[in-house]
């Protein structure tokens, strides 16, 4: 049986200078709310009206890039509304996606190189490292068990940007369940290229190296943005992630991170993935019993 | 053809018209910082608007063609040298092969342009020759120029135009003082009465911080209204949950400094924006040195359209002034 979705209040319109239009569907953080920010995306994408130039679904808010000399921004939000009404009366529970795995090197060499340089005036806790502190903030036991409930549950894209290819990761648990850390009091002028970090209730992965203020946990193995698209997995595209995708993190050893190290030098590296259908309501009413289903569709391949 | 790059300057980059279409996964449109200066470059040498030129930043490169070129240099106001000798700007200047271009000092603003007929002629990635450096992505090799690159130009497509010199007129002014249109929104109902009138009536400073993602001003700072953070946005009132950030808006961090986001802007982040710079003022922006007083003030959106449609109007002007008097 599944219990019925929270309600979502009509979302806010307003307006970024004469070429955005900007959507809040919640002020909050949610699986609901980014479901519904993801199908309003997806069907002002299918409508492909004229002068809408980019369509960008983010945690909880959609941001509409247009050119106004040929779509009036009066035209535009009628568009957008028009859908979100639809939305309300005919509900979309599903989306085909994919469940990826993705190999984290936790508590690596890089990153702790890097928070070394960063503390003082940068961290809440300088004299500690990232883990242990969020650990502390989520009453964990220990930097042990925060990496285990890093990785236990599956994370859902919810946002692709700040740069090229980073990839906002929410997992999919409840809301008291949600791991949340703050980000540094300052941002660090450098993050390790592949730092897996976290703000707020958000986890990220850096696509490249430079400015940040999440707290790093470790590093995935692989590249998430690839534009030589030497590898097959950026055959396609430059970017490896879509919003909507389901990742499972998968802890690996420094032998096995040098290993998937090795597979990517020479241009073998695959990332294990396969689609799945994902179920909102079901996601929505018992989410363990859910992830594991999710996460069975891993083990067939 | 090509340029031999002997001192590539602070930082030159391979700029066009811009990327649009990828912001969505965090790809920035990039393109010249000041699209007004860079097109009518283009115009003077017989390209098109969306071909692609050298931008140059403060200070500019010395480089040397390996044959007969056309050129004009537009933007910012600089000393042109061509084998040691000065040129006008705005102006179509005739290359022969061997000759160095180099530059003095900037005598205001932030960027100048080298537009060559022929238009830079590296690969197109995603739609565009705009360099965005922080993906490696465009341009040369996805970076700003080095010493010892060799830049290529291509073949020229257009006829070059009756009129050599760029009227005066046309040319933007370069001023200590700025006024710049915002159209106020996004989460602006997160500021206090007083953090609204320190934005609007104060007056701002751009800070050395500043850069083509952006540029940070100092000033009276701002206040942002208590409440209970919502969840996932982070714990400071000027926090939102992540969001995508418009081109030109303004976000003020901790309510201290506004940073104005531009064209290689970040495409999305956990800070409220406050207003944003109409688009017809986004090249004066991009023309702002460190220390250029600023006042912000608000228009509606109506306005900011009629003020797009103006800045065309001029910009089609302009390329009419350099075809032959009737």
């Amino acid at each position: 049986m599944t219990t019925p979705r929270p309600v979502l209040k009509e979302a806010r319109y307003t307006w970024g200078g004469d070429e955005f239009l900007f959507v809040e569907v919640d002020e909050s953080m949610s699986l609901a709310a980014n479901f519904k920010v993801m199908s309003i995306a997806r069907k002002l994408s299918d409508a492909a009206l004229t002068g809408v130039v980019d369509i960008c679904p983010a945690n909880a808010s959609l941001l509409v890039r247009f050119n106004p000399d040929v779509l009036p921004p009066s035209s535009l939000e009628s568009a957008v509304r028009t859908i979100e009404l639809e939305l309300q009366n005919h509900d979309e529970q599903s989306l085909e996606t994919r469940i990826i795995e993705v190999p984290v090197w936790y508590d690596d060499p890089f990153t702790a190189e890097v928070a070394q340089r960063f503390r003082e005036g940068f961290h809440q806790e300088p004299d500690g490292t990232d883990l242990d502190y969020a650990a502390r903030v989520n009453g964990l036991q220990d930097a042990a068990e925060f990496i285990r409930r890093h990785h236990e549950q599956p994370w859902l894209v919810s946002m692709v940007g700040f740069v090229a290819g980073l990839p906002f990761l929410f997992q999919l648990v409840e809301r008291d369940k949600q791991l949340q850390v703050p980000k540094y009091l300052s941002p660090r002028t450098d993050t390790p290229k592949l730092t897996v970090g976290h703000g707020g209730c958000f986890a990220a992965i850096y696509s490249v190296r430079g400015a940040g203020g999440y707290q790093m946990f470790g590093v995935a193995a692989a590249p998430i943005y690839d534009p030589a698209q030497s590898l097959a997995d950026f055959k396609d595209f430059m970017v490896f992630f879509r919003p909507g995708d389901i990742v499972k993190f998968t802890p690996v050893t420094e032998d096995e991170y040098n290993a998937i190290q090795a597979q990517v030098e020479d241009g073998t590296y695959r990332y294990r993935q396969v689609p799945v259908t994902f179920d909102v309501s079901k996601a929505l009413s018992d989410p363990q019993a859910y992830n594991r289903e999710l996460m069975e569709a891993l083990n067939g391949i | 053809m090509a340029f031999d790059i002997k001192n590539p300057g602070l930082a030159t980059t391979v700029q066009d018209q811009g990327r649009v279409g990828y912001y969505n996964v965090g790809i920035p449109q990039s393109g010249s910082m000041d699209q007004y200066s860079a097109e009518l470059g283009n115009a003077l040498v017989g390209n098109g608007p969306g071909d692609a030129v050298l931008e140059c930043t403060y200070l500019g490169p010395v480089l040397v063609t390996d044959a007969d070129a056309i050129i004009a240099i537009t933007g910012a106001p600089v000393e042109v040298k061509v084998n040691g000798e000065a040129k006008p700007q705005w102006s179509r200047l005739h290359l022969r092969a061997g000759d160095e271009l180099s530059f003095g000092v900037i005598q205001g603003g932030t960027r100048y342009y080298i537009a060559v007929r022929g238009g830079i002629d590296v690969p197109v990635v995603l739609g565009s020759r705009s360099t965005y450096t922080l993906g490696g992505i465009g341009g040369l090799s996805g970076r700003k120029l080095e010493a010892g690159d060799v830049v290529p130009v291509g073949v020229p497509t257009g006829d070059l135009p009756a009129v050599q010199v760029m009227p005066e007129h046309f040319r933007p002014q370069y001023a200590k003082e700025q006024t710049v249109r915002i159209v106020l929104g996004l989460y602006d109902h997160r500021l206090t009465d007083t953090g609204k009138e320190n934005l609007l009536n104060g007056e701002w400073k751009v800070t050395p911080v500043a850069d083509r993602m952006g540029l940070r001003y100092s000033g009276p700072g701002v206040e942002w209204k208590e409440r209970e953070q919502p969840f996932g946005a982070g714990s400071d009132p000027s926090n939102i949950v992540d969001a995508g950030y418009a081109v030109g808006s303004i976000q003020i961090p901790g309510g201290t400094q506004p940073i104005i986001l531009h064209r290689d802007a970040v495409s999305g982040g956990g800070y409220a924006m406050v207003a944003t710079v109409i688009s017809a003022d986004m090249d004066l922006v991009a023309r702002a040195a460190p220390g250029t007083a600023t006042r912000f003030i608000a228009v509606s959106q109506d306005e900011a359209i009629v003020a797009r449609k103006e800045r065309a109007e001029l910009m089609s002007k302009a390329w009419s002034a350099l075809e032959a008097e009737a």
